[in-house]
């Protein structure tokens, strides 16, 4: 039975639909990510299944409960990390860390969960004398204070240097080996690729593709990216249409940008060097590259979005 | 990493062992904010001493040997308590909610009602210290007396006082729109009521009519004549005030019954919640 299931899932604040209409399933001891641009809808999904919001429709389920109506027995076995939370100021990272402890069945020890964030020697600091990235590490062992059997991590990493990312990713990978199920989200996709057993790419509050970080590259490793800035010509007159139909690999436009997908690279861009010169124009910014799973992501989201992806 | 260690089960701790635990926790929140703990302890403190120096030798009627301290001291020691429980949880807990504390503890297997009565707990026990803070200074140094046989009244009092004006505090964190506004809308309610409420002025001889009605329609005045009356030198009667009870004990269900109903545990959104600029975290 999967740890957590998501079937058909509705909210809306007002006339802003966050979530529409989404499922997914978590099996047990799995990494699942939720990838997608500001304001796709991430944090609400999370949080609906956190017990913190409610939602409008849909079945969920986390450890065969519904929590939207679970109890402290629910919380006693997940472990929250919240895109934002504060922590209290005048406690020091050891006294929260024994504080919020206390309240679970199971917990780690103080100085483990220490270690295992990297906040070895910080223990007596108080909270607000931390680095931003630091209090984020607070965050994580609050999380796992209470030994979680379902771990929510809702951007985890935002705000890490690039050492403390790897050092998260780590220890990410040891809670999965210890078979954590882990529901993450994430804007990176270098973590996502590292991390997640299976990704869900959202936008605008539905799923737009779901895989393993390899299943969504595809065919990509076989694919080349061919890009360059599209001339002003109508892209709906007969010549365009013809030439883009004329082409074996996928076309996007994008912000004035062709990009063809091909496995035929040499044909295609005969295609559109020949289209180009009959035009007596050039390809600008050509570009003939391998995609990466950035740009397939880039790929799905749309170019109105493409600008969430660097954020945060 | 230490991949090895998975904890023992040692079973959902006891709620009541959670509730001393909530208590210290928030009675060392409360020692640890310089800024709250003067404004109950010193704060009251300093008005004591003024009037000690402004009152010396005024003779509260004629041919009595009844020193002034009898009356403000045990009027300032009902202000520290309400101050430690109304206004310290009213703003207390509004700032944490709006910086997502109450949100991450929501999200903990501690029981609600646990949180809120280490809240109330703790509220109790800085009032009794301020109030005995209060009363010690007052029989030391300004000749305050009490008669023994009025203690326990006076403990009855101040028992469903403070408990009252602490679920008026959580009804106040409960309808503040956040934690900037929370300080003054704590003094706005607090401070004109206090000026009735013969807390630092006695208007008990023959005030005008409608202050004194203000006065009564407030809970105020009952916690502070009815804690006066164990002090009272010319009290006839019992130091027990069952009617003046009563009255503190309405508005402490009415700010119950607000609290439950209006209470939140998130932030405020549209300031920026989702947005994430809100907090005192810069993160990103
Ligand atoms: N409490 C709220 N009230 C009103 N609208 C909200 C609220 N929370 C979220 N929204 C809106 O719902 C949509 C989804 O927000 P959500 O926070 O779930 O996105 P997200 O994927 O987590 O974004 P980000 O990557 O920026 O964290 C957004 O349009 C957001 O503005
Ligand atoms: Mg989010």
């Amino acid at each position: 039975m999967p740890a957590v299931t998501v079937t058909d899932l509705k909210k809306s604040y007002g006339t802003v639909r966050a979530v529409d209409g989404l499922s997914f399933s978590v099996g047990e001891g799995e990494v699942f990510a939720l990838l997608g641009p500001n304001g796709a809808g991430k944090s609400t999904v999370v949080e609906i299944l956190e017990g913190h919001r409610t939602r409008d429709s849909g079945k969920v389920t986390v450890l065969g409960t519904d929590p939207g109506t679970a109890g402290q027995g629910y919380r006693d076995r997940i472990g929250i990390v919240l895109q934002e939370a504060g922590i209290e100021r005048e406690l020091t990272v050891r006294e929260a860390l024994v504080h919020y402890g206390a309240c679970y069945s199971r917990r780690r020890p103080v100085d483990e969960v220490l270690d295992l964030v990297g906040l070895t020697g910080l223990g007596d600091r108080r909270t607000h004398q931390l680095s931003g990235g630091q209090k984020r590490r607070v965050d994580l062992a609050l999380g796992l204070i209470g030994d979680p059997d379902v771990l929510f991590l809702d951007e985890p990493t935002t705000g890490f240097d690039p050492s403390a990312r790897r050092h998260a990713w780590e220890m990410i990978e040891g809670l999965q080996d210890l078979g954590t199920t882990i529901l993450l989200t994430s804007h990176y996709m270098d973590e996502v690729q590292v991390l997640a057993d299976r990704v869900a790419v959202v936008v605008d509050g539905r799923i737009v593709a779901e895989g393993t970080p390899d299943e969504l590259r595809g065919n990509a490793d076989s694919e080349t990216l061919v890009r360059f800035r599209f001339p002003e010509v109508d892209p709906n007159s007969g010549p365009v249409v013809e030439l883009l139909g004329g082409l074996a690999g996928r076309t996007s436009l994008r912000n004035g940008v062709l990009e063809v997908y091909t496995e035929q690279p040499t044909t295609d861009l005969n295609l559109l060097t020949q289209w180009a010169i009959g035009q007596g124009g050039a390809l600008e910014g050509l570009e003939v590259t391998t995609p990466t799973l950035e740009d397939v992501y880039l790929g799905l989201i749309g170019g109105d979005h493409g600008a969430g992806v660097e954020d945060v | 990493m230490e991949p090895g260690s998975k904890m023992s089960d040692q079973g959902r701790p006891s709620a009541v062992g959670l509730l001393f635990r909530q208590i210290n926790y928030q009675n060392r929140l409360f020692v640890r904010t310089p800024i709250a703990a003067f404004f109950t302890l010193v704060f009251p403190l300093i008005f004591l001493i003024l009037f000690g120096a402004l009152f010396e030798g005024v003779d509260v009627a004629p041919g009595l040997e009844v020193d002034p301290a009898q009356f403000y001291a045990p009027g300032l020691a009902v202000f520290a308590a309400v101050s430690a429980t109304y206004t310290n949880i009213g703003i207390g807990v509004t700032i944490y909610r709006d910086e997502g504390v109450l949100k991450r503890i929501r999200g903990t297997p501690l029981p609600r009602w646990v949180y809120m009565g280490g809240v109330v707990g703790s509220g109790v026990v800085v009032a009794a210290v301020g109030a005995l803070i209060m009363l010690a200074v007052g029989f030391l140094l300004y000749g305050l007396e009490m008669d023994i046989g009025n203690a326990l009244p006076a403990v009855v009092t101040f028992v469903v006082g403070v408990a009252s004006f602490s679920l008026l505090g959580i009804a106040l964190a409960a309808v503040a729109p956040s934690g900037q506004s929370a300080p003054a809308l704590a003094n706005a309610t607090l401070l004109p009521v206090a000026f009735v409420s013969n807390v630092f002025i006695s208007v008990r001889n023959n005030p005008p009519a409608w202050l004194d009605l203000v006065g009564d329609i407030f809970p105020l005045k009952a916690f502070a004549d009815a804690f006066f009356s164990a002090f009272d030198p010319f009290e006839e009667a019992s130091a027990y005030k069952p009617w003046l009870l009563l009255r503190i004990g309405v508005w402490g269900l009415f700010g119950a019954l607000v609290a439950v109903r209006k209470f939140r545990w998130e932030p405020s959104t549209g300031a920026g919640g989702a947005s994430g600029h809100r907090g005192r975290r810069g993160r990103g």
